[in-house]
């Protein structure tokens, strides 16, 4: 019987012990990524004499095959195509921080499922000793694994023929207090908002099924207004109603009652998890209704520079999951936001091929392979007097939540809907007819306020509102002339 | 309080002027937008499928001649609605870009809200437009 000649090196490699991730494949410098492999991008800050590379392949090795020690099953597979493989680390100028490339092969993940990829790539490295802070910065899916995801249930281009709303942004306010209205109350708001302008009005994250209002109740009065409202404009209008519940029973109970209710919408907080989401997209498809998803939670690992995941994953995540809607931030509203940062995660939702972009923060090209946009969702501090920035920012496939900014007016709710949907059109009608409505924009607004008492007095009260804060989290690259 | 059809990208503003209409017809031009004309006396939010004046303008680039025609469908329609709508036949968007109205009846009644009491409180909610008894071409005449 003919024995396999073994090279010291190989001997090595599997002799019991521990041996550093470098050394056992999970560092690959001349490694080229195929088209079909799963790219990611990490932010890593190795402890104190952890070389980086090391630390790269920790990482590789952690998220795919590896175990803190050699392992002889290994021997059984065909090794090489299952480890991860890191392939660059390139270190972050004046910092300890370093960004480590790493290549999976897509054989790793299962077919449409948000679950499986974020265990393998999510699962256990974040604990990981050797490292200080770990943060996944961004991914690049292939195509070949998009194509396995059902994607929005209607998309952007559905959405607006649904509602038939074109050319400008949605607009939309989310019913405060937040807590504690009862359901006749909280259908008052509703009513009032949605007849003085705007397109929709939105159950707030924390608002489920409370003492004070139960949901079955909520939904009855919030759908009374808003066929009310639609009756007396002629416009179609919605209501999110927030079906997010203990059990996924609960869950479609609730949407199932507002599908026979004739709502055009509803929506799901993102901490009931990420086969919650899956499921609920597959559901709205079935059923017609756009799927809205708050992202209640997210700050805890989406906003720190050196821990967690960014935002921009979580939003490439959630498209592929299949929410038509997703807050994605406002640049000049009262949370974090830095405007470059907020451009890439705009592109993310909305993009159909584009490259990497280190200005605002993409590292990676993405082929969205057809797939629909989600509707990006600016919430939070916004209010007429920033239509021009909100428009040039954001552009114009974006929903703004006018929450404050509506139910504050002085004149009331309907004038305060009134405000920020003039203001909207006004801004709209100056982009398009070739001014510079940046830097003209508070004269656009005076101009309409002249003949709009509502927006008069909007522009009057929130003038000097404004939430001027440094980022926590920024892109490491500026544009300079070369780039 | 009056009833306003508050439909398209600019229902919230004063009615546009020939002039002002000119201007968002040239940038739905310039982003090569082709524009169509549609007029009804059935503005249901749910009638999607208003009446076309002629095909769509896929080959006229200039804004005059679409302003025109828009005053022409006023001539024969005067007292519909009716609107413009600019169509992205880009990849991926392949829906309209941008649509308003450009014209309205002298007077609209607008919509009754029809409640009909169903089981556990659940309501049954119809739309109708005051108009719509009267036959096509027969509405907002006073």
């Amino acid at each position: 019987m003919a024995t396999e000649v073994t090279s010291d090196e190989q001997r090595s490699r599997w002799a019991s012990g521990v041996l550093p991730y470098a050394k056992m494949g999970y560092w690959n410098p001349d490694y080229e990524p195929k088209d079909t492999d799963i790219l990611c991008a990490f932010r890593i800050v190795p402890q104190e004499g952890v070389e980086p590379v090391e630390a790269a392949a920790a990482v590789a090795g952690e998220s795919s095959t590896a175990t803190w020690t050699v392992v002889w099953t290994d021997r059984l597979t065909a090794y090489e195509n299952y480890q991860a493989k890191a392939y660059k680390v390139v270190s972050v100028p004046g910092t300890d921080q370093h960004i480590a490339y790493i290549a999976y092969d897509i054989d790793l993940f299962e077919e449409g499922s948000i679950a499986n990829l974020t265990s393998s790539i999510i699962g256990n490295v974040f604990g990981f000793k050797a490292l200080k802070s770990l943060r996944l910065e961004d991914m690049r899916i292939p195509p070949h694994y998009i194509k396995t995801f059902q994607g929005p249930a209607h998309g952007i281009v559905m959405e607006r023929e649904y509602l038939d709303k074109y050319g400008r942004p949605l607009l939309g306010a989310t019913t405060k207090p937040k807590l504690g209205l009862s359901a006749r109350n909280y259908g008052r708001v509703v009513y009032e908002a949605l007849r003085g302008g705007l397109d929709f009005v939105k159950d707030d994250e924390n608002i489920n099924s409370q003492p004070f209002m139960r949901w079955r109740d909520r939904f009855l009065y919030c759908i009374e207004a808003v066929n009310k409202a639609v009756a007396e404009t002629g416009e179609v209008k919605g209501h999110y109603m927030n079906v997010t519940a203990a059990t996924m029973e609960d869950m479609y109970e609730r949407a199932e009652f507002a599908k026979e209710l004739g709502s055009v919408i509803i929506m799901i907080d993102l901490t009931v998890g990420y086969t919650a989401i899956q499921s609920m997209a597959k559901w709205a498809r079935r059923n017609g209704l756009i799927l809205h998803l708050h992202r209640a939670g997210h700050a805890t690992y989406t906003r720190q520079k050196t821990h967690g995941v960014s935002f921009r994953v979580i939003g490439k995540w959630m498209r592929m999951a299949g929410v038509d809607h997703i807050h994605a931030g406002t640049v000049v509203g009262k949370l974090e936001g830095d405007p470059m940062i907020t451009r890439g995660y705009y592109k993310t939702l909305i993009g159909k091929k584009y490259d990497a972009d280190p200005s605002i923060g993409l590292f990676f090209e993405q082929d969205w392979a057809s797939m629909p946009g989600v509707m990006p969702v600016a919430s939070g501090g916004i209010h007429a007097g920033q239509a021009h920035q909100l428009l040039y920012y954001l552009g114009e496939d974006v929903v703004l939540q006018f929450g404050g900014g509506t139910i504050g007016h002085p004149d009331g709710i309907a004038a305060g809907a009134t405000a920020n949907r003039v203001a909207m059109q006004a801004m709209i009608q100056a982009r398009n007819e070739g001014r510079d409505y940046m830097a003209e924009g508070p004269e656009i607004l005076e101009k309409a306020a002249k003949w709009c008492r509502p927006l008069r007095n909007a522009l009057e009260v929130w003038k000097d509102v404004s939430f001027n804060y440094a980022s926590t989290d920024t892109p490491d690259a500026l544009p300079t002339p070369s780039y | 309080m009056t009833f306003h059809l508050t439909q398209g990208t600019f229902s919230h503003l004063p009615p546009l002027t020939d002039d002002e209409i000119a201007l968002q017809v040239q940038y739905c031009l310039d982003n090569n937008w082709p524009l169509n004309i549609e007029y009804t006396d059935d503005p249901h939010p749910r009638n999607t499928y208003w009446d076309m004046w002629g095909l769509p303008m896929f080959d006229i680039k200039d804004a005059k001649a679409i302003v025109f025609e828009i005053n022409e469908c006023r001539k024969a329609f005067g007292n519909y609605y009716i609107r413009v709508s600019a169509y992205d036949r880009t990849k991926g968007r392949q829906t309209i870009a941008l649509s308003f109205i450009v014209n309205r009846p002298e007077h609209d009644p607008g919509f009754s809200l029809t409640r009909q009491e169903s089981h556990d409180r659940v309501i049954r909610y119809t739309l109708r437009d005051y108009e719509t008894d009267k036959p096509k071409g027969e509405r907002y005449k006073s």
